[in-house]
């Protein structure tokens, strides 16, 4: 047996694939769930009724799949430069800090005008958090992976050395935490949830159309797809990647913007709450499209909600969803090798 | 079969599709003989030796290994019968020292007795004269150096048949001239050495016989020393073919290209373009001949303003382009359409439609930030028409083209740009004789608009009939400017193996 | 800077020595896992109970081991076999092995190992060296656990750079078309090794489990398995440095609560171990040192050039 490149495969097959290794990995968890004296379908009952059976359960996982999906646009814009930008967390949370700068100390400001200020300086944070990763790469072809992982958990120790030091809330009770933000810096609702979703929404499709329509959209596509070809067709590689790379991580300061004025009304050092990584995962399973990325993060987001849950249903523990998603996920990994490749049996007459 | 066969090719042929890379080749190296495999690019020789070290598996025939039948399955197989393989680009580990890497692999004692297996090497190293420190790190090396490490380790593993692809490519002529003392050693120990190459004085050197393939076939096996460049350029590329290509006479405008004292080096600072001078003139075909790696691929990036130059001028209209980016180039008329060996490599994007890569020359020039692709479409439909391009559609992606279609794709953007200047790289590569005239009336088309092209080709019976001028290149140097109409195909074949002929017909500085 | 805290130091140390060298071990095959904390974690767990449901010191560090090498072989067989993306696969195995542990250990919340297997990992003194000023209680007054890291790095140290194995390996990592060519096995190479790496990753984190602490806790690693992964590139893939690095990480890692007069906060400290290893990229890329630089072929899936 060998394995050949496939040169062309159909839309359906792919499909076919996908599905296959969802079936199995669920068959996989079904045993382990069995393991542990619980009934499989029950369980996926369950888990499905914890994320979208009620409205509120609904709003609870829209509420959380918003920074699922802006994280995933933010990193699709760097995997699609081929770009390994794995510091989606230290960007959201470089973000909520710059963002979390403007709201502790002018919450004077008019709410409107104040709120945008944090939004911009959300992307701020998060772009000049992505910028030194891509001036490295860039300029010494510094490996981005190891740099972008890194810089996360300098953002992290930052934080937390403000939250227990320099910005430590007098009125916390001896908690280290930082002062909750003042109405005017907390984000509205529309419809029960933050206004995250619309700026969500806004967000998807403005990268869409840059993609699409744009002439910095068109040169990100095809350097990610031959730097060599861009060259040739007088791109200037190096800008349009730092470009890029501070969309990215600027997108990623946005959510760290909306999770802090939106939803922890303050800034702590989980405002990312892991959502850098999920969004990796998400991102790659959705082929870096933006259109495939709003179902999944979605269905993730459901993942995660469905999984408390059964928490308190079954007494299954938050862990066991988390391990139920790992195994999804090296199903789905593991099945790119087939959509990728295709096995051919070695024949003596090969003329190949 | 007598003991001293040490290898026997017989009757191999091998196919790749639709292409048949080796034709019923007999060949056979005897012990103690250094062997010359000669052809021009494409001819088989590389395909024929990949049997012999057990990349690739012969479709028919047979293969002897001192007189035994053997079928490799894996190069693996191939060493094991005595077979080392000296690649043009060394397989080497650059971190590692030259000891390191001759015993890479093989069934040691578990703790690795340096000293003593340095040693050994040092020995081994100097019977043969090769010039190894077994304690020096790749990374210090030199490219000549480092041919040596791969030497000492296909001998250190018992090989006694010895394959050499091009080994001359890379080295100085001093070091050729070591090359060759180590070359006659190896034969006096007995080894049979095969030695590809396509440069005719090193033929008349070292080898003792030597086999011509061309197009895939055996045309002959000569005996060195009782034969001639001339008779072995003559099997080389054969007769005249006439194909019919017309040229049209254009009244040859002024110079559009002048580029002076041209010298640029790759990365590990070997020279691949020394001092070249010529010009090009509006409405000519200027043709480029040359054994692959003399230099085409990077005179064409240096106009393109893609490849490094160290010194000399690349004048276009008197301005001076080197230090330009190849967007200014871009803008300034220069097309350069260059089909490299991976195709879609640098001149199109496999996954995008034929628009889009259309609009990778374009989508510049259209003012304001969004892109129009609608405006695109048209020329890709008439694209189409005018080549001929077999397509499912001008939206779907190009990589599900047939090879020949897809150059035609590369080509029509190039043309649909309105250039002063046209670089093509093996434009036909790879095309039938239908679509081949079809690209020869476009470039014809283009020369009879006032467009300078510099036609790079491998067929010598192509440049013949359809450039007005040829440019013959050999190791970065040119050999030779001539008038198609007064230069014969072994002169061109000549020139190619390094012979400067007069240069005549050709103003070049 | 006294006796107590170089002590202290050796034994915050030890966790990411292991976790280290099993990493430097499956890089130098060419693959970069960022699963070591899931595998570390793995490794508690099993270490832990197996630990606790047998008294047997060896059988804990057996199943530790072999519950990391587990880890590794997950991954082992997406990066391998099927040439999967390592970033999501790694990345997959942390929530993998974060997952697994926190959910089986949740029987063992708030117990402790017995008091017999305690006893086995109280530090012993190694006769004369351990009376050597300041290095002897350092290094020659631990539990048996440090001696087997410290152990564990020389040897691996001794198999890279002079067992032909060692060589084969780094030729792997680097260049596997040579690899090939001179008749080495890549893939076997590339399984052994990735797995043996997991090994150690889940031995660093039964350390932590069943003698460090030794009470079970939910993410008892807290990063340690990401300070790993800088550390073998602060080490430049050199397991004799790596105990070096190790000690200087695990050291900064409690210097914090000695230095809270001078006003210097634990957190900012703790970040610095990044900063380093950021630092020693960018110095490498700058200089191209060709001794101290990845090896070539790490993250790139090997296919062997076939018609």
């Amino acid at each position: 047996m060998r394995m050949i490149q496939r040169t062309n495969i159909s839309k359906q097959k792919i499909i076919l694939i996908r599905l296959i290794s969802v079936f199995l990995s669920l068959m996989t968890a079904s045993l382990f769930l069995q393991f542990m004296g619980h009934h499989p379908i029950d369980v996926f009952a369950s888990l499905a009724i914890g994320a979208f059976g009620s409205a509120y359960r609904l709003r609870e996982t829209l509420t959380t799949s918003i920074p699922l999906v802006v994280t995933s646009i933010g990193i699709m814009i760097a995997f699609k430069m081929k770009f390994w930008n794995i510091g989606g967390e230290g960007q959201i949370i470089m973000g909520a800090f710059a963002a979390s700068y403007i709201a502790l100390n002018y919450s004077e400001l008019p709410k409107p005008l104040l709120l945008t200020l944090m939004f911009f300086a959300g992307f701020l944070g998060g772009g000049m958090w992505a910028l030194i990763p891509a001036l490295l790469k860039v300029h010494l072809g510094t490996n981005e992976t190891i740099i972008t992982l890194m810089l996360n958990y300098v953002a992290i120790k930052w934080v937390t050395y403000l939250q227990y030091g320099p910005w430590k809330d007098p009125n916390g009770m001896g908690f280290p935490q930082i002062a909750t933000f003042e109405p005017n810096a907390i984000l509205p609702k529309v419809f029960g949830v933050h206004i995250g979703w619309i700026i969500a929404i806004f967000i998807v499709l403005a990268i869409s159309f840059l993609l699409a329509k744009t002439k910095k959209g068109f040169e990100i596509s095809v350097i990610g797809e031959s730097i060599d070809t861009a060259r040739y067709a007088g791109m200037n590689v190096k800008h349009v990647i730092v470009a890029a790379i501070i969309l990215s991580g600027g997108i990623c300061g946005i959510v760290g913007m909306m999770e802090a004025s939106g939803v922890n009304r303050t800034l702590s050092s989980n405002v990312s709450s892991g959502y850098g990584f999920t969004a990796i995962i998400t991102t790659w399973l959705s082929g870096l499209k933006a259109s495939i990325i709003i179902p999944v993060s979605i269905l993730f987001a459901g993942l995660i909600k469905g999984g408390s849950f059964i928490q308190t249903a079954y007494g299954i523990p938050q862990s066991a969803s988390d391990v139920l998603q790992s195994l999804i996920l090296f199903f789905i990994i593991g099945s790119e090798f087939f959509v990728q490749y295709r096995l051919v049996r070695r024949t003596a007459k090969e003329a190949l | 079969m007598h003991k001293d066969i040490f290898v026997k090719m017989e009757n191999i042929s091998k196919s790749f599709g639709t292409v048949r890379a080796n034709d019923a080749v007999s060949f056979e190296v005897r012990k103690g003989e250094i062997h010359a495999l000669l052809g021009e690019n494409g001819a088989g020789k590389s395909t024929l030796m990949n049997m012999l070290s057990g990349i690739y598996k012969p479709d028919s025939g047979f293969i002897y290994i001192h007189g035994q039948k053997v079928t490799f399955q894996s190069p693996k197989e191939s060493i094991q019968m005595g077979i080392g393989m000296i690649h043009q680009h060394v397989k080497l580990v650059e971190v590692q020292t030259a000891r390191d890497n001759i015993i890479m692999g093989l069934k040691n004692s578990f703790f690795v007795k340096k000293n003593k297996i340095s040693e050994e090497l040092r020995a081994k190293a100097r019977h043969f004269g090769l010039a190894v420190d077994p304690d020096k790190k790749i990374y210090n090396m030199s490219i000549g150096e480092k041919q040596s490490v791969e030497i000492l380790k296909v001998l250190y593993r018992g090989a006694d048949i010895l394959i050499m692809d091009e080994p001359t490519a890379v080295l100085t002529p001093q070091e050729t001239k070591e090359l060759f003392v180590i070359m006659r050693k190896m034969a006096e120990d007995g080894c049979a050495i095969i030695i590809i190459t396509h440069k005719l004085n090193e033929v008349m050197e070292i080898s003792d016989r030597v086999t011509v393939l061309r197009h895939g076939s055996t045309v002959g096996t000569l005996e060195t020393q009782h034969t001639t460049p001339k008779e072995m350029t003559d099997l080389m590329v054969g007769a005249v073919t006439d194909l019919s290509i017309k040229r049209p006479k254009v009244h040859r405008g002024k110079a559009v290209l002048e580029i002076k004292e041209l010298v640029a080096e790759d990365p590990d600072h070997v020279p691949v373009l020394k001092n070249l001078s010529f010009n090009l003139f509006e409405g000519e075909i200027l043709g480029v001949a040359g054994v692959s790696g003399s230099g085409q691929k990077e005179l064409c990036e240096a106009v393109a303003g893609l490849y490094p130059v160290k010194n000399g001028e690349i004048l276009y209209e008197k301005e001076n382009l080197i230090g330009m980016s190849p967007r200014d180039i871009i803008r300034r008329g220069i097309s350069m359409s260059f089909i490299p060996e991976d195709r879609l490599g640098m001149g199109l994007v496999a996954s995008m439609d034929m628009v889009d890569n259309f609009l990778l020359k374009e989508y510049h020039n259209q003012k304001g930030p969004l892109i129009r692709r609608k405006t695109i479409a048209p020329h890709c439909e008439e694209m189409i028409q005018r080549l001929d391009i077999r397509t499912p559609g001008i939206h779907h992606p190009v990589k599900q083209l047939s090879g020949g279609n897809i150059q035609k794709v590369l080509i029509g953007r190039e043309i649909d740009t309105n250039p002063h200047v046209l670089i093509t790289a093996y434009a036909v590569r790879g095309l039938d004789i239908g679509a081949s005239h079809n690209i020869y009336d476009l470039i014809n088309e283009q020369k009879q608009k006032g467009v300078g092209i510099l036609f790079i080709g491998e067929d010598l019976d192509v440049l013949m009939e359809l450039c007005d001028r040829i440019m013959v290149l050999c190791e970065g140097e040119i050999t030779g400017i001539v008038n198609s109409e007064e230069v014969t195909k072994e002169e061109l074949g000549l020139m190619m193996a390094g012979e400067k002929i007069k240069i005549e017909g050709g103003e070049a500085s | 800077m006294n006796t107590s805290f170089l002590v202290a130091a050796v034994i915050a140390s030890t966790p990411l020595l292991l976790a280290t060298l099993g990493e430097l071990l499956t890089e130098k095959a060419g693959h970069l896992n960022l699963g070591v904390e899931g595998m570390m974690l793995l490794g508690a767990v099993a270490g832990f109970a197996a630990g606790y449901y047998t008294n047997d010191p060896l059988l804990a560090i057996i199943g530790a081991g072999a519950a990391g090498g587990l880890g590794g072989l997950i991954f082992g067989f997406l990066t391998i076999t099927l040439r999967a993306n390592h970033t999501v696969s790694g990345l997959t195995l942390t929530i993998f092995g974060t997952g697994v542990s926190s959910f089986a250990g949740t029987t063992f919340i708030g117990k402790k190992m017995s008091t017999e297997f305690i006893e086995f990992f109280n530090p012993v003194a190694i006769p004369v060296l351990s009376k050597i000023p300041v290095l002897g209680p350092m290094l020659f007054k631990q539990d048996f656990f440090v001696y087997l890291a410290l152990l564990l790095a020389i040897l691996l140290g001794i198999y890279l750079y002079r067992t032909r194995y060692g060589i084969n390996l780094i030729a792997v990592g680097e260049n596997p078309g040579a690899a090939d060519a001179s008749g080495i096995h890549v893939e076997l190479y590339k399984y052994i090794h990735v797995v043996l790496g997991g090994a150690l990753c889940g031995l660093g984190g039964a350390y932590l489990a069943t003698v460090d602490v030794p009470q079970w806790q939910e993410q008892i690693t807290a990063g340690r398995g990401w300070i790993a992964i800088a550390l073998v590139i602060f080490v430049s893939w050199n397991p004799y440095k790596a105990i070096l690095g190790a000690l200087l990480f695990g050291g900064l890692s409690i210097v914090g609560f000695r230095l809270q007069h001078l006003n210097v906060s634990q957190n900012l400290l703790d970040a610095l171990p990044y900063l380093v290893t950021i630092l020693v990229l960018v110095i490498s890329s700058f200089k191209q040192s060709k001794e101290n630089a990845p090896p070539k072929a790490l993250g790139s899936p090997y296919f062997r050039e076939e018609r």
